[in-house]
């Protein structure tokens, strides 16, 4: 018998009950939830009489609908009313439930998935669920993350408990030696562009091999949030002493004996070296180029020293459609060079890329440099309060704002343009988020996903360019 | 929830591939904190010529005549027919709750993303698998044939057309236990609270990081 994947193990550990029809229930360690997809669940749980199974195992803060200026006059001073009043009705839920939430002007709120692991809400081994589909990210620390919808946040407010049917195992290998420069957001954009936004569809993608082990846990964090855009909706990456090292000390994690004995069981969360794929991907790391996407799906994406492609060059009738459908809301004639594209707004933030390496890799690009005239806006939006207070200890909010950047509050801001942080019809994005459908961030906007020193350089020239240089020079 | 048996309704064609939630249900109508309503919003970018918001007369805006929900033949349609990849992108239930605000009880593609997939059986919508080329076939009969009506039939797991063909698909017992008999799933899983506090006092033994001090 062969030995178990990462995935096996945590699903093993959090069987409740298998059921005769071949679902199980499984156990919830970690609920984080938000002010978007939560109002509906508490509601069903005021209407059936039901209260929630374990109050301690939630934590709740507002990002999505939140505004990113202005935020002296709190919860009330939320111009838009629907806005206000789904935030207050957050508020309200979790005052009378008695769940944790870091509400909009406490400095520990942010986008769900960055203050997880900040706070050492996420931990190795957990099962950890939010009604978000970027709940995927809290797969880096060894534990299985997915999106719910918001019958199933009822469901786990109601039993702590998901029916589930097991996914089937991914491994995506992605071994040697990245070029200076690529990150987290190169090389998933890269594996997306390989197998395409349904390739993991019915899969929990574990990622592996010796470039995902020598990148950061917030890289790492990167790779996982856009499992969903490949189509999975769990990935995740075995513990490794970068797991340990980053847990410890977080003010939720464990301390003293009960962090020995936690550390001891960690380590077991790998995948057994006899462990059995129902799919294996390779990618060679020294292939992958800073990634840009051209289209209207995170799978239409190329290198920036590539062009955009050419619908008539694809064989395949419904692609070619698709294809062309995307060019023209892009507005993009085929065979342009990437570098061409001019931008209209910078958008550096979201749950793939606001945490704090991702804004030094951003400021190290603009420091001594100006936003170009021809943009719009540049805007950085950093993940959490904690994110923002770092960089501004490290001065990098000076840098941003020196060169023209607009420093935010935190949230989800443009990413999704809940909030007033919107694309105006036919504009152009530099951005560091995750999605590029139509419409995603603004009616009529259009998307280019890319790193945060991308999207910085891209700020500066007006234009996107190959940031290669700068990271071949700096050795 | 509503209970799903056998449906036969009218069919309407989307045909594109990967149509994200975000295209379902654009984000400002997520501001609402009810599960209903959503209707008159969903495909809302593609519906309307101009960009719709919470609270707009939507009686007012002006269509988009080509957007396949606004031909005159299609109206009143009840099963979608769609393409691969349905419902990716964002895990937003309103993407479900806006389909059947709509009218749909049933969406028919050769595959689903994940989670929308799930989404929809929670609110009594069946999302149903055929394959490739049978829904390829469908795309021609419905656009070929006025009023082409297919009934779908939960228990026996078919869809039969008016030819008198009929396509078998695949589904979760569990999923359609709960959807035949309209059943609360949370219900259901409480009736397995022994379980969960059994697995809690093991679990606690293992792992008691995970739980609060006693």
């Amino acid at each position: 018998m062969s030995g178990k994947t990462l995935y096996d193990k945590l699903w093993d550990s959090h069987v409740v009950t298998d059921r005769p029809d071949g679902s199980s229930l499984i156990y919830i360690d970690r609920h984080m939830l938000h002010e978007v997809t939560s109002p509906q669940a508490f509601e069903g749980l005021r209407i059936a009489g039901r209260k929630p199974w374990r109050i301690d195992a939630n934590l709740a803060t507002v990002d999505h609908n939140v505004p990113t200026t202005g935020r002296e006059s709190g919860v009330e001073g939320i111009e838009d009313p629907i806005s206000r009043t789904q935030v207050q009705t957050l508020d309200q839920n979790c005052n009378e439930f008695g769940i944790v939430e870091y509400g909009m002007n406490d400095k520990r709120q942010g986008i769900v998935h960055v203050i997880g692991p900040e706070q050492g809400a996420t931990l190795p081994g957990m099962t950890v669920v939010c009604g978000d589909s970027h709940t995927s990210t809290h797969g880096a620390f060894g534990a299985l993350a997915h999106g719910i919808g918001t019958s199933e946040v009822e469901h786990v407010l109601a039993s702590q408990c998901l029916v589930q049917k097991k996914s089937k195992n991914m491994l995506i290998q992605v071994d040697g030696e990245l070029k200076p420069g690529i990150t987290g957001k190169d090389v998933m954009l890269a594996i997306i562009g390989t197998i395409g936004t349904a390739g993991g569809t019915g899969y929990a993608i574990e990622y592996a091999g010796s470039a995902i082990r020598s990148l950061s846990m917030e890289a790492r964090m990167t790779i996982c949030n856009m499992s969903i855009e490949a189509g999975a909706r769990a990935g995740m990456v075995a513990v490794d002493d970068k797991t340990i090292d980053y847990v410890k000390g977080r003010p939720m994690a464990p301390k003293g004996e009960m962090w020995d004995q936690a550390v001891e069981a960690w380590r077991d969360l790998t995948s057994d070296p006899d462990a059995a794929f129902d799919k294996v991907v390779h990618l060679d790391a020294a292939d992958i180029e800073p990634q840009v996407s051209w289209g209207t799906s995170p799978e239409m994406v190329t290198n920036i020293g590539g062009r955009v492609p050419n619908p008539a060059n694809e064989s395949d009738p419904i692609k070619r459609e698709g294809m062309e459908r995307a060019l023209k809301y892009m507005g993009l004639k085929a065979d342009t060079p990437m570098t061409d594209i001019k931008l209209d707004r910078v958008f550096i933030g979201s749950c793939t890329n606001a945490r704090i390496e991702d804004l030094r890799q951003a400021a190290a690009i603009v420091e001594g440099h100006k936003v170009a005239p021809t943009l719009k806006q540049a805007m950085v939006v950093p993940g959490s309060g904690m994110v923002k207070a770092q960089a501004e200890q490290e001065g990098l909010d000076k840098v941003f704002l020196e060169a023209g950047f607009e420093w935010r509050e935190p949230g989800c801001s443009m990413c999704l343009g809940m909030n007033p942080d919107q694309l105006g019809e036919g504009e152009h994005c530099a951005s560091t988020s995750n999605r590029n459908f139509e419409g995603r961030q603004g009616f009529g906007g259009r998307t280019h996903l890319v790193n945060p020193a991308m999207a910085a350089a891209a700020a500066i020239n007006g234009h996107f360019v190959d940031i290669s240089d700068f990271y071949s020079k700096a050795g | 929830m509503k209970a799903f048996t056998k449906h036969t309704g009218l069919v309407a064609p989307l045909d594109r591939s990967n149509v994200d939630t975000d295209m379902i249900i654009p984000k400002q109508f997520l501001k609402s904190i009810k599960r209903t309503g959503f209707g008159p919003n969903l495909f809302d970018e593609l519906r309307y010529m101009d960009g719709g918001e919470p609270g707009k007369d939507n009686s007012q805006r002006p269509l988009n005549p080509d957007f396949v929900l606004n031909q005159p033949r299609y109206q009143g349609a009840s099963v979608l027919l769609a393409r691969a990849n349905f419902g990716c992108g964002s895990s937003r239930e309103h993407a479900p709750w806006a389909l059947e605000d709509f009218g749909f009880r049933a969406i028919i593609a050769p595959s689903f993303a994940d989670i929308f997939y799930n989404n929809c059986f929670k609110n009594g919508l069946l999302p149903l698998v055929l394959e490739e080329k049978e829904v390829d076939e469908l795309f021609k009969s419905v656009e070929a044939v006025e009023g082409y009506s297919v009934t779908v039939d939960l228990e026996s797991q078919t869809v039969s057309t008016p030819e008198g063909k009929t396509y078998s698909f695949e589904v979760d017992e569990f999923r359609k236990h709960c959807l035949l008999n309209g059943l609360d799933d949370i219900g259901v899983t409480l009736e397995d609270a022994d379980s969960i506090h059994a697995y809690e006092a093991r679990r606690r033994q293992e792992a008691p990081w995970l739980f609060p001090a006693e």
